[in-house]
């Protein structure tokens, strides 16, 4: 695993590009994600479906993983069965 | 990461919306994604080392830029304004390139270094002609540059400095929300293509998904009759456009500004009357003075809305002062103000501005000027207030930023030196409320000769360089001052002049 690479989920429809990543297991909806898409779907995990949006960054508390959401779906996501929460932008007054 | 996903995303997101409007024709993001894939294809197939767009701002300058990163060539925007010479010479830089505009101008003067030129409207139409499918293709994985610009080279040859993937990526997922523009809403973008602004704003608003109205070449009746019919809510401007929108309105022009809620301004000197006018003139706009560099990928510090209308409203001197500063560093990058030794200086002292963050680059394709640290030194000078404000009081090298435009002291006064009655000369900048700062010369007259006249000496640099070198103040002097190394102090020359 290294940033730039594209994970898909095997739960749902999310996809993620890696900015920041460590050794540790990627998941969405409870199930590991991929570069490919497994054949048979993994079940939903209940206490990991709260869904991803697209174009969110999701971060671990400690810092060691980024991941932006680039395609949504009803997962969530998290890290080794820790969840990931949302790191917000710090949008200019449009400067550009 | 490639920022070509900024396109990607947007497409996905909102197909069908309109993300630019260039000449009156429409391009939704779909359309723009499609295009930049046949660009895709065109880079591909002509193997060449750089993506170089020789035009105004048009929706090639979209295309190609996306297109330059799905093959992983570094896109290369040139400035169409330098003399011929000047510009050969960077065309040799980047050799073979696909050059997109000028096909006659590329032809007369870099014939024969190997580039495949296409104009503006047929390369338009190719990429439109082209179906690749996006499964087939292998894209770039974004690990290396994506954009390279040359510098204006005011004190040497233009320096190439390099802007990764990661830079851009780091300016872009910091400081913009995904899709968080109104379809409403517009931005208009008319800072020329070879500006860092102006590829910054292409990809904060396609990032935003808020249509860019484009206009390839300033006239504030053509900005002013745009913001009308586009609606257009968001627009960047340099401080001399704002004058001269602020000089037509005041001559009465009469159209509906009422949509316009942000105007952000940068790349020069704003002088404080301009942007009390400006406050004035548009009540309900906010507004960003926005500070950053090439090298930085865009903003790394501004002033933001409230923080304009509290000073112009405090009877607070400190908090006034705020209206001519920078305003603060954003919180995704670090600010330092250092001395001549590196030594970092507490608030209020001044010394050269050092910024470190994702955004930052601070690489030219020669060498990387950034520290062991990562920390880039800006070659600006200035110093931060108690309350975290920027200000700015000068270039490093004392050039001379006449209406967005660098200047070289030295490339004037050497022009000045050929003249039989002129034994010494110093340019240097002086205030001007219409460009920021304006050309200043001082004059000292050769011993057995008469003065030369103003005319004389302003003809003299018109004929040899351009006409933004003329100077507007000229000065004759009996000596300039030297110190005792037997440099040339030009700080107190501008003193004499100001």
């Amino acid at each position: 695993m290294k940033p730039g690479t594209r994970l898909k989920s095997a739960a749902c429809d999310t996809e993620v590009m890696v900015i920041r990543c460590s050794d540790g297991t990627i998941e969405c909806g409870g199930a590991p994600m991929g570069e490919d898409k497994p054949a048979d779907a993994a079940p939903l995990a209940a206490d990991f479906s709260a869904g991803t949006l697209m174009g969110k960054r999701y971060v671990d508390a400690d810092g060691n993983y980024e991941l932006l959401c680039v395609k949504p779906g009803k997962g969530s996501l998290s890290v080794d069965g820790v969840a990931l929460v949302t790191k917000d932008a710090k949008p200019l007054p449009a400067s550009d | 990461m490639n920022i070509a996903l900024l396109l990607e995303m947007a497409a996905e997101a909102a197909p069908d919306r309109v993300g630019l409007v260039c000449d009156g024709k429409r391009w939704t993001y779909a359309d723009l994604l499609a295009a930049a894939r046949g660009a895709f294809e065109l880079i591909d197939q002509s193997e060449c080392e750089y993506v170089a767009l020789l035009d105004e701002s048009s929706e090639a300058a979209v295309i190609a830029l996306f297109g330059a990163a799905l093959a992983g060539v570094p896109y290369c925007p040139l400035n169409y304004r330098l003399p011929d010479a000047d510009l050969a010479a960077l065309l040799g830089r980047i050799a073979p390139a696909l050059v997109v505009g000028d096909e006659e101008r590329v032809e007369r003067i870099a014939g024969d270094q190997g580039h495949t030129v296409y104009s503006r409207e047929l390369f338009t139409l190719k990429v439109q002609e082209a179906f690749p499918e996006a499964e087939d293709r292998a894209y770039d994985p974004g690990e290396g540059i994506a954009v390279q610009l040359f510098t204006s080279g005011t004190t040497a040859a233009p320096k190439a400095a390099i802007l990764r993937h990661s830079n851009l990526l780091g300016y872009i997922l910091g400081t913009v929300e995904f899709a968080s523009a109104d379809e409403a809403d517009a931005a208009l973008v008319v800072v020329p293509p070879y500006h860092i602004a102006g590829i910054s704003a292409l990809l904060s608003s396609i990032y935003a998904n808020r249509r860019i109205v484009m206009l390839p070449s300033f006239e504030p009746e053509a900005w002013l009759r745009l913001v009308d019919t586009e609606k257009v809510t968001n627009a960047f401007v340099v401080p001399t456009m704002m004058t001269r929108i602020i000089d037509k309105l005041e001559k009465g022009m009469s159209v509906d500004l009422s949509t316009l809620r942000a105007v952000a301004y940068g790349g020069g000197k704003m002088p404080l009357e301009v942007i009390q006018k400006a406050l004035a003139l548009f009540p309900d706009a906010g507004f960003t003075n926005a500070y950053g560099l090439t090298e930085t990928s865009s903003t790394i510090a501004l002033l933001g809305p409230d923080e304009h209308r509290e000073a112009l409203a405090s009877d607070d001197p400190n908090v006034q002062a705020r209206l001519a500063s920078l305003g603060k560093p954003l919180p995704t990058v670090e600010i330092e103000i250092r001395d001549e030794d590196g030594k970092v200086l507490p608030a209020g002292e001044a010394g050269e501005i050092y910024v470190r963050g994702e955004q930052v680059s601070g690489e030219y394709k020669e060498k990387s000027a950034l520290d062991a640290e990562g920390w880039f030194p800006t070659r600006d000078a200035g110093f931060m207030d108690e309350d975290g404000y920027l200000f700015l009081s000068g270039r490093a090298d004392d050039v001379i930023v006449r209406g967005g435009e660098n200047m070289s002291p030295g490339e004037i006064e050497d022009v000045l030196l050929t003249h039989p009655a002129v034994a010494d000369a110093c340019a240097a900048a002086v205030p001007s409320v219409e460009w920021g700062e304006a050309v200043g010369i001082a004059v000292v007259v050769r011993e057995g000769h008469g003065a030369p006249s103003e005319d004389e000496l302003k003809e003299l640099i018109r004929a040899r360089l351009r006409s933004s070198r003329v100077p507007d103040k000229i000065m004759f002097v009996k000596e300039l001052p030297y110190n005792e190394m037997g440099k040339l102090l030009r700080r107190e020359v501008k003193k004499i002049l100001a």
